[in-house]
């Protein structure tokens, strides 16, 4: 596993100590800067700033906003980033559970057989 | 070369009325045509923008994939990717008005580019097989193509550089910004962020409406001949809360979890029919405590399962979060939704058998 989650995890629990309605200030993604080669192509695709310019490498200046679209660890060409990606879609992952079905495979929207957006058919993704 | 090939001796069945029994691939080996677009949006264009808001016809917002020409585009000309949507295709061309470029439409089942890249409709097969079967590389003199910001979760740079030969560069995430960015090639950081500002979030309103309109209003008839018409606004009042008003107010109710926020806004909007039913004089104490009850639990229930599920419709939800939220809350609006109907319904019992 990589080092720094542990320093990341650590930043989220000084931000909000108890989590109390915050469900979202943790998330799956993973960064080893050792690894990075300063590239700064997730600095481009991401769409919440989750990742910064630096000097030596990218900085993950703002973990707690990461939607976990994946963007970044597609796009990193040394597999520094990873993150567990797939759309946070409510309705199909009750639906899956309701079901007795695994909410993780049954909701993947990156995968190939993923149909959550579209079994939902909500225009989603704020329509965009 | 081969790409040239198949383009050339196209595939004799794409065109014939047997095409479904034929085996050619149809998005490898259809013939490399180049359609003409440009950057007008008719009052047709947006008729179908309209329609598309409000879910009419889901699949039918569809272009045909493929190359498009916009303007005069030379082999110098840059390419850009979108998606087969209507709104995203239309958002692009418009958004180039006065420039000649290159658009490469990708099937994506007509679905928007950032929901398409999710679920890998808008990937790195898909762009590199358009641009193998439009013959691009023969098409244009430079090897790079400019895809939106938003196809990144779907579309590896090194991936479609090792396969196609072309580098990928990522555009802003709004094609508005694009003539602003064409001057330098570089995104300014507020052009790479997402937001979800007000206009964004009405503008979802009427497919979120829509979705729950049939039921709200069967069950708002029934309410209406079992327990009045109060009980019928009531059912009116949560749907509306949960559709409408809680994507307005979104990022100004209390808290993170869009749970805790419909659970506010529900008991908001609960206390008036709380204070209607559980101040009726001409009932026993037990049966106002039983309606108001009913609205305090059933209301919020309603309006937080409605504001969970608006995490597939926001620009930020992550899937750890909602997961986490699911397991956190859906117990709690069960029972709550349980509790409060039980309630209603031994009122309503009471009622009709003149109980009370």
């Amino acid at each position: 596993m990589f080092k720094s989650e542990e320093v990341h995890q650590n930043l989220e629990a000084k931000k909000n100590p108890s989590g109390f309605f915050d469900s979202y200030s943790e998330t799956s993604l993973k960064y080893d800067p050792d690894r990075c080669i300063n590239c700064k192509r997730c600095t481009q695709v991401c769409p919440h700033a989750v990742f910064a310019e630096g000097n030596e490498h990218a900085e993950l200046a703002n973990p707690a906003s990461c939607m976990e679209c994946g963007a970044c660890a597609k796009n990193c060409p040394v597999q520094a980033i990873e993150v567990q990606s797939g759309v946070g879609c409510a309705w199909a992952m009750i639906g899956a559970a309701l079901r007795g079905k695994d909410m993780d495979t049954e909701c993947s929207c990156g995968g190939d057989a993923g149909s959550c957006c579209g079994q939902s058919e909500k225009t989603g993704c704020g329509g965009k | 070369m081969e790409t040239k090939d198949t383009a050339a001796s196209a595939c004799s069945c794409s065109a014939s009325a047997q095409a479904p029994s034929c085996g050619c691939d149809a998005a490898v080996r259809s013939p490399a045509e180049i359609r003409t677009t440009d950057s007008t949006i008719t009052p047709a264009n947006r008729l179908d923008h309209f329609a598309a808001r409000w879910g009419w016809k889901r699949e039918s917002h569809r272009v045909v994939p493929g190359l498009y020409r916009l303007g005069n585009p030379s082999t110098e000309s840059p390419v850009f990717a979108s998606a087969n949507y209507t709104l995203s295709f239309d958002a692009l061309r418009s958004a180039l008005a006065g420039f000649d470029a290159w658009i490469l439409v990708l099937d994506t089942k007509g679905i928007n580019v950032w929901c398409a890249a999710g679920k890998g409709t808008f990937g790195t097969d898909e762009l590199v097989l358009r641009i193998q079967s439009s013959g691009l590389e023969n098409i244009v003199s430079h090897r790079k193509i400019i895809v939106p910001q938003l196809g990144a979760p779907g579309i590896s740079w090194p991936e479609v550089l090792r396969r196609s030969k072309f580098l990928m560069e990522f555009g802003p995430v709004r094609a508005r910004d694009l003539s602003e960015y064409l001057k330098t090639h570089k995104a300014t950081p507020a052009m790479r962020r997402v937001e979800f500002p007000l206009w964004d979030r009405l503008i979802l309103i009427p497919v979120e409406f829509v979705h729950v309109a049939f039921p709200m209003v069967i069950v708002a008839a029934v309410l209406w001949v079992l327990a009045g018409p109060v009980a019928a606004l009531a059912v009116v009042s949560a749907v509306l809360a949960g559709t409408a008003l809680f994507p307005a107010l979104l990022l100004f109710i209390p808290t993170q979890d869009f749970s805790t926020k419909g659970l506010i806004l529900g008991g908001v909007v609960a206390i008036p029919f709380a204070v209607v039913f559980g101040t009726n004089p001409l009932l026993p104490g037990w049966a106002n405590a039983a309606g108001a009850a009913t609205a305090l639990l059933v209301i919020p229930a309603v309006v937080a399962y409605s504001a969970l599920n608006f995490t597939g419709a926001t620009t930020f939800t992550s899937r750890t979060g909602v997961k986490k939220e699911i397991f956190r809350y859906v117990p709690l609006m069960a029972v709550m939704a349980v509790v409060g109907s039980v309630a209603g319904i031994t009122l309503g019992v009471s009622r009709l058998l003149g109980v009370i």
